[in-house]
């Protein structure tokens, strides 16, 4: 019982470590800011709905991935009456042409690097390319 | 119920075969039904002919290898050992080492054949891939899927026609995005690639780009399970050779001499 004045400080001292990021949201200041994207011009719908999309994108350009390398499926996918070709640079891109301003503002801002862009040509690079 | 010894081995023996028979009547009966012998009329299969005296008419002709590159985003790199090539120029008689001899055709002799991947039927490359990005399609086309590929190189020294090339370095360094073809991505370091028979085009419905690029019309691409097509055609009238068949990968590259 001798060492309680050590072990309490001690056990406070972890707490409080364990609890900081906690302590730290309760703190008044700024919040983080969400990233903020554009959106292309003059489109209304995507393939699927935006709340689908924002979580779930890379799972469905895996599908499609999967579909077209592995499957050799290349039937257009149907959404709004519309049909899309299953591609990433070939439908995608065709409308998110600014992936900096679209693609990049979240990934940076959630610290991900998706491969994607190592062999996929995307429309900046392609026009910057032309120069 | 008395059970004594002889009883159970009895039972425990009829069990047994009948699990086990007819587990195995099953697998006979179903590899029976599943049995491929090459001309199922639903299934395609691709393969290509080249007309070699054709071919070789066009002494500097490199048309198809042109097309193929630039619309594959192939870069040049004419360092040997790092070299990228889906379809290149390889002399008669290392492409043919079974068939040339001191005294081959003059016409034929010394020549450099045009030479891609051969989508064999039986690919060593796919047996040895570790991840499966390498795989033999239904309809032939031995296909690669850059997204799965480790990069181990088993594949390159499982084929014996020197069909892959592997990405020493990021060929985007080499290759201009203003000369690229941004409709179709380029490779990253460290993947293996070769020919796919122009999938996306195929696909489509549409013929390789070899094929389209051939001026001479020495390159033919069809279906061999359609007696109509025209791969089938040049094979029934003209002697066709194929390289190494010896080692029984089943090359569906033909060449006709």
């Amino acid at each position: 019982m001798r060492d309680l004045r050590i072990i309490i400080p001690l056990l406070l001292a972890v707490l409080l470590a364990a609890g900081l990021p906690v302590l730290y949201g309760l703190l008044p200041g700024q919040k983080s800011v969400p990233p903020r994207i554009v959106l292309p011009a003059g489109e209304k719908a995507c393939v699927m709905p935006a709340d689908y999309m924002r979580e779930n994108h890379m799972a469905l350009l895996s599908e499609w991935r999967d579909a077209v390398v592995r499957a050799g499926d290349r039937t257009p996918v149907m959404a709004g009456g519309k049909t899309y070709a299953k591609s990433l640079s070939g439908t995608c891109l065709k409308c998110h042409a600014k992936k900096s301003a679209f693609c990049d503002r979240c990934h940076a801002s959630l610290g991900a690097a998706p491969a994607c862009w190592d062999c996929h040509y995307f429309p900046e690079e392609v026009a910057h390319g032309a120069e | 119920m008395e059970l004594n010894r002889r009883d159970l081995l009895k039972r425990a023996f009829r069990t047994g075969l009948a699990l086990f028979g007819g587990a195995a009547a099953f697998e006979v009966v179903r590899g029976e039904l599943l049995a491929d012998d090459g001309r199922n009329a639903q299934v395609r299969h691709f393969a290509m002919a080249v007309d070699l005296p054709l071919c070789l008419a066009a002494v500097s002709c490199s048309d198809c290898v042109t097309a193929c590159h630039k619309g594959h985003n192939v870069p040049s790199i004419p360092d040997k050992k790092r070299e990228i090539k889906w379809i290149w120029k390889e002399p008669f008689d290392q492409a043919f080492p079974g068939e040339a001899h001191e005294y081959t055709r003059q016409d034929l002799k010394g020549k450099e054949v045009m030479a891609l991947c051969n989508h064999c039927d039986n690919p060593p490359c796919v047996r040895v891939c570790p991840t499966g990005a390498t795989w033999r399609r239904e309809d032939g086309i031995v296909m690669m899927d850059m997204h799965r590929c480790i990069g181990c190189r088993y594949c390159m020294a499982a084929c014996p026609y020197g069909s892959r090339s592997f990405n020493w370095s990021d060929p985007a360094r080499v290759l201009p995005v203003k000369a690229a073809n941004p409709e179709y991505p380029r490779r990253t370091k460290g993947v293996v690639e070769k020919c796919s028979f122009c999938d996306e085009l195929v696909d489509t419905g549409k013929l390789p780009l070899c094929v389209g690029a051939c001026k001479a019309g020495a390159l033919v691409f069809g279906d061999l399970n359609d007696a109509g097509s025209v791969v089938r055609k040049a094979l029934a009238g003209r002697y066709a050779i194929r390289r190494k068949p010896s080692l029984g990968t089943g090359p569906n590259v033909y060449y006709l001499v």
